[in-house]
């Protein structure tokens, strides 16, 4: 059954990597949205809340992807809730991104200038209205460039999913190779995809950073 | 009845006793300078009168809103009073119109069309309707300053809180900011300012407030008081600002 390298397996390396970049996109969505609670809470007035998040941070943080992967697809098993591969891996990875997300948007909040809050208090501005029109915008700015490089880590990332059978790109390599013994050819091609995907982003990345710099 | 009056507040951070029981009043349309050593407290006395900094204990009354140590209704008394600071703070992301329209339009809610129109009488007060669609960054130090007052302007406020506006500025772009205040206070705004301009205070301001100590030291008409200060205090203070 050994065969050699051939345009069926490269599009299947392809097709799979649709789920690599499927993936990633929802990890952004659920993980930016769920970061960006962790990252307003961090910045909470209520000590409270500032520290459950901490805690929250240090916990995901100080945690391996794969061990909060094991616990979504198999610790929720046993009690019951079998996820599917995909949503188990879409989940574990947003809790992941959504802890890193949090730790680099509380950075940006906390950059503005304490001016900047005073000047909007002395205004009237309620606390809500601080963020939304006069802090936010600023920090928006600084969070561009290093949220653009962590996609980069995400999209990277997915590649653990495949230890639960979902069939992205590295699980789709492993299948390829085992099936044509060809490790040396399969897994640079596999790496080229990825780099495809990761280039253009850390690009974009240091492009935003330059522009930024530029401006103030 | 007085707009602002101060009634024995103290603060404190820490161990560092900063206001220990400050008390005075401004009547409706005066001017009142504050003066006083660094660390006199004369900067955290005017930034209690909006809630910038809480009290421990004492009140603070202005334009008919109640401020104590629990700092109820603050959003509400801070309408009503405006604040400029020594740097400027203006938000770098909107332009000039942008920063000056803000908080009408979403404090007040003021329609568009007419906070335009405010903002464009206010710009042209302080000398800068020309400059509507510049950013802060394209300013000089004075025109922020001047900026920075028509944002406070904007807001109708009943007092402005002036914290040392132009320390930061070379005496060019000083003079005129100041230009600007006097107008105001030809006007008949009532304004706290916290300077180091006594030639300005002695000139403009109807009373000088000299702090000392976290105490109010000495107080009085500013003419009599920077030509005769009482206490040995005030008297080297202002000497000390004749020489230079």
């Amino acid at each position: 059954m050994i065969s050699d390298f051939s345009w069926d397996n490269l599009q299947f390396l392809l097709e799979a990597t649709r789920w690599t970049i499927g993936l990633s996109l929802i990890v952004f969505i659920t993980g930016g949205i769920a970061g960006f609670a962790v990252a307003l809470l961090r910045t909470a007035r209520s000590p409270v809340l500032r520290c459950i998040s901490a805690l929250y941070i240090q916990l995901v943080q100080g945690t391996p992807v794969l061990i909060v992967l094991f616990l979504t697809y198999y610790g929720l098993a046993l009690f019951g809730y079998k996820l599917s591969p995909i949503i188990a891996a879409g989940a574990a990875m947003t809790i992941f991104a959504s802890a890193y997300l949090g730790e680099i948007w509380r950075g940006c909040i906390e950059g503005v200038q304490r001016q900047q809050w005073e000047a909007s208090a002395a205004l009237a501005l309620n606390r809500y209205q601080q963020l939304r029109y006069v802090i936010l915008p600023q920090a928006l700015r600084h969070s561009l460039p290093p949220t653009v490089g962590f996609m980069v880590q995400i999209i990277k990332n997915t590649s653990i999913t495949s230890i639960i059978g979902v069939v992205e790109l590295t699980r789709a390599g492993q299948l390829v190779s085992n099936a044509t013994f060809l490790p040396f050819i399969v897994f640079p091609v596999v790496a080229l995809i990825y780099f495809a995907m990761c280039y253009p982003l850390s690009r974009y990345s240091h492009s935003l950073e330059r522009k930024f710099h530029a401006h103030r | 009845m007085p707009i602002v009056e101060i009634d024995n507040i103290s603060k404190s951070f820490g161990a560092n006793h900063v206001l220990k029981g400050v008390s005075f009043a401004v009547e409706r349309g005066q001017v009142i300078a504050v003066i006083g050593r660094s660390g006199s407290g004369k900067s955290t006395m005017l930034r209690c009168i909006n809630g910038l900094e809480t009290i421990d204990s004492g009140s603070i009354a202005v334009a008919g809103h109640t401020l104590t140590a629990r700092q109820e209704h603050l959003l509400d008394l801070r309408k009503d009073v405006g604040m400029v600071f020594q740097s400027y703070n203006l938000f770098p992301h909107l332009t000039v119109e942008e920063n000056v329209m803000l908080a009408p339009r979403i404090v007040k809610k003021v329609p568009d069309a007419q906070g335009r129109a405010t903002a464009l009488r206010v710009l042209k007060q302080v000398g800068l309707d020309h400059k509507r669609e510049a950013y802060p960054e394209q300013l000089s130090g004075g025109q922020q300053q001047r900026v920075a007052i028509a944002r406070s302007l904007a807001m109708e406020p009943q007092v402005m809180l002036f914290d040392e506006v132009t320390s930061a500025l070379d005496p060019e772009l000083t003079q005129e900011v100041l230009k600007v205040m006097e107008e105001l206070a030809q006007a008949g705004m009532t304004m706290l300012l916290v300077t180091h301009e006594m030639e300005f205070a002695r000139r403009m301001a109807d009373v000088t407030v000299f702090m000392h100590q976290g105490l109010v030291w000495e107080s009085g008409p500013s003419e009599a008081f920077f030509s005769n200060p009482q206490t040995p205090e005030a008297r080297q203070f202002v000497g000390a600002g004749a020489i230079k």
